[in-house]
């Protein structure tokens, strides 16, 4: 019997594996999906490059066999923004987790959104920071329990497609890390996708929040998430916000064109300076 | 203006030291610049967004100064040299990426030029307080390179400087402006293109397979490899060993952080730039950098004209602090005057280098300048 290569490890840095993260977490099953999707992207690797925060999803990019970036906590897109510009060239992709991109790097998602910067970013949302033990986040539901909210959280979350609709990203999906091929899909889509796509994932973490929340183990999470989930592609994202019960709204809610930062601001210095404007080189 | 194709303004000009350290970046072939509006050091960027466009550079006005000083980072693993520029509140924003840069050994430059504080303190008006910040402010243990410039021509001088030694060594170099030599108009003669000298960014020569993105050279600095090159090569700034992965082990930390620090510590020789006048057999040196440096020279005057024997000793690399120079020079005057727009930052270095010598502190809180008597008072003090 002839040994066949796993067509996910060539995108791997497999000496490297086994990876941090626990039994049951989603971030494997995301990384599998993302690997996929680029293989059918056709986007050579070495025209990839993969920028990651601080925290568990934020180890994405150390497993990834392409020009990768473990920057610092909240800060990836905005490196990501000064090495797309230096290199217009390469598809950037910014992997990492709902603490990391919408806590402390809230600020930098919302103006690369606004700005339509040719990038994708892809949340890992595990409704918790697992990295440091299961702390609060600005995606944690109501009610739900956290190290730092132990009677229940009473903050109201962001709703992670509204919010990236509404500062002006062209492609906004969210599934399950039970949906793989509808996640695949919308990786792909995403990565092809000119402008800021934007891909979250609603990911099991059993160690810090499902066994906080009675939810079970990283099977049972998933579970909940075939029971909870409403395929509704175009739904409209003021709609999809998520509580601890009740529907998770899942699907393709954007699709749309606007001009990119660079090609904004090329068209934009060629009218107002003509034969002065010299274009950045690569 | 009339800047060269390479976007080189040759020849003599009437600046503000601000947009001649712009002047200096654009010769140094810096292509990216992130920045965000802060006084006294906003048209540092207002020139860079004018002139940018013109000679193939990306300047982007960030969100913040946490997104400026790490968008710079991603312009330089994407090929450019880059810089950011800001002043005191700014600049404590930066300081994580000063450390990251450290670690990452991300060449590029950070212009600050300070202003009066703690917390917004005085926007318009100058000190010299964020001196120990520039060597101390990031977290962990690091060297850091940082040069003081007195007049809008060291604005260029030290910013083109800047960029080169950032190259040479693979680390941050900061260039410590005061609001004085940012908004100072003097003349400032650029060079030609031709005339200067342009440290080349020290790129890999391994084949992609065999590249070991943190193996130092025999200068202890590694050879860096461009984003989408095909080396497929990870940086982070965990402690890592050669290959760039994550090692959190003692011997990883020790092997990390002594090379990051002997890259500066083993340099330090070469990376002195003082400038001295008098010193050889004076009674007391006057040790300053930067605006202050200017504000000291009328009381040394004064006090050469009534016979005193007084040095002016000029830092124009305030970091690494010239130890040995200051040790050998211990020996020989009685005092040394450490005359800064702080309430004593600098001098503490010299006061642990002065051995017997009696060190003379002239602080100053900011807002102003020295009132040159008050040096000159101090200095007469210092050798009585």
């Amino acid at each position: 019997m002839s040994e066949q290569a796993n067509p996910v490890e060539r995108y791997l840095r497999s000496e490297r594996i086994p990876h941090i993260w626990c039994p049951g977490c989603g971030i494997g099953t995301t990384v599998n999906c993302f690997t996929r999707a680029i293989d059918e992207s056709g986007i050579p690797m070495d025209r990839l490059a993969v920028v990651s925060g601080i925290g568990c999803t934020g180890r994405v990019a150390g497993y990834m066999h392409v020009d990768s970036f473990h920057t610092t906590h909240g800060r990836a897109i905005p490196f990501a923004t000064g090495l797309k510009l230096a290199a217009p060239g390469m598809k950037v992709v910014v992997y990492s987790g709902d603490g990391d991109l919408f806590a402390i790097g809230g600020n930098h998602f919302i103006h690369a959104a606004r700005r339509n910067l040719d990038m994708t970013v892809v949340c890992v949302n595990n409704l918790t920071y697992g990295m440091t033990g299961g702390q609060l986040t600005p995606t944690t539901p109501e009610e739900a329990i956290a190290s730092t909210s132990p009677y229940g959280n009473f903050e109201q979350p962001f709703n992670l497609p509204y919010l990236a609709e509404s500062c002006g990203a062209v492609y906004v999906a969210r599934w399950t890390t039970y949906h793989v091929t509808h996640l695949k899909k919308a990786m792909r889509e995403a990565l092809l996708k000119k402008g800021f796509s934007f891909v979250e994932v609603i990911s099991p973490c059993p160690t810090l929040y499902g066994r906080r929340n009675r939810i079970g183990d990283g099977l049972d999470e998933v579970k909940t998430y075939k029971q909870r989930s409403v395929i509704r592609h175009g739904a409209p994202t003021n709609e999809v916000s998520l509580g601890m019960s009740g529907p998770i709204v899942v699907g393709k809610f954007v699709d749309r064109e606007r001009p990119t930062y660079q090609d904004a601001m090329d068209q934009f210095y060629s009218r107002k300076l003509g034969d002065r404007y010299a274009r950045a080189s690569q | 203006m009339h800047a060269d194709p390479a976007g080189v303004l040759t020849g003599a000009h009437f600046l503000d030291g601000d947009h001649a350290a712009c002047e200096g970046a654009l010769a140094a072939e810096c292509r990216f610049v992130a920045g965000y509006p802060i006084t006294p050091s906003t048209e540092v960027v207002e020139r860079i967004a004018q002139r940018f466009p013109q000679v193939g550079g990306v300047f982007i006005q960030m969100e913040d100064e946490l997104a400026s000083s790490i968008a710079i980072a991603g312009a330089v693993w994407g090929g450019k040299r880059a810089m950011t520029v800001t002043s005191g509140p700014g600049f404590s924003l930066m300081m994580e990426h000063v450390g990251f840069a450290v670690m990452t050994e991300t060449p590029c430059v950070f212009i600050n030029v300070q202003r009066g504080g703690p917390s917004t303190g005085l926007p318009t008006l100058p000190a010299q307080a964020d001196m120990m910040q520039a060597r101390w402010g990031s977290h962990g243990d690091y060297e850091i390179v940082a040069l003081s410039p007195n007049s809008p021509q060291e604005c260029f001088d030290l910013t083109f400087k800047a960029f080169n030694l950032a190259e040479q060594y693979r680390i941050p170099v900061l260039v410590m402006m005061d609001e004085c030599v940012g908004h100072m108009m003097e003349r400032v003669v650029v060079p030609r293109h031709e005339e200067l000298e342009i440290y080349p960014r020290k790129w890999t020569k391994a084949a992609p397979g065999e590249y070991l993105p943190y193996a130092p050279g025999e200068d202890l600095v590694p050879a860096m490899a461009r984003a989408g090159q095909g080396y497929r090569f990870h940086m982070t700034g965990l402690t890592h060993n050669e290959r760039g992965y994550p090692d959190m082990s003692v011997a990883a930390q020790a092997r990390l952080v002594t090379r990051l620090t002997d890259k500066i510590k083993k340099n330090a020789d070469a990376l002195q730039d003082v400038v001295e006048d008098g010193v050889e057999g004076a009674d007391a040196v006057v040790v300053c950098y930067g605006i202050t440096s200017r504000v000291a020279l009328p009381a040394i005057e004064a006090c050469r004209a009534s016979g005193l024997k007084v040095g002016w000793l000029r830092l124009r690399t305030v970091w690494p602090f010239p130890e040995r120079l200051i040790r050998d020079l211990a020996s020989r005057p009685h005092a040394f005057v450490v005359p800064e727009l702080n309430m004593g930052q600098m001098v503490r270095e010299v006061e642990r280098c002065a051995g017997a010598a009696r060190v003379v502190a002239v602080p100053h809180a900011g807002g102003t300048v020295h009132d040159p008597a008050v040096i000159e008072r101090a200095i007469r003090e210092a050798v009585r």
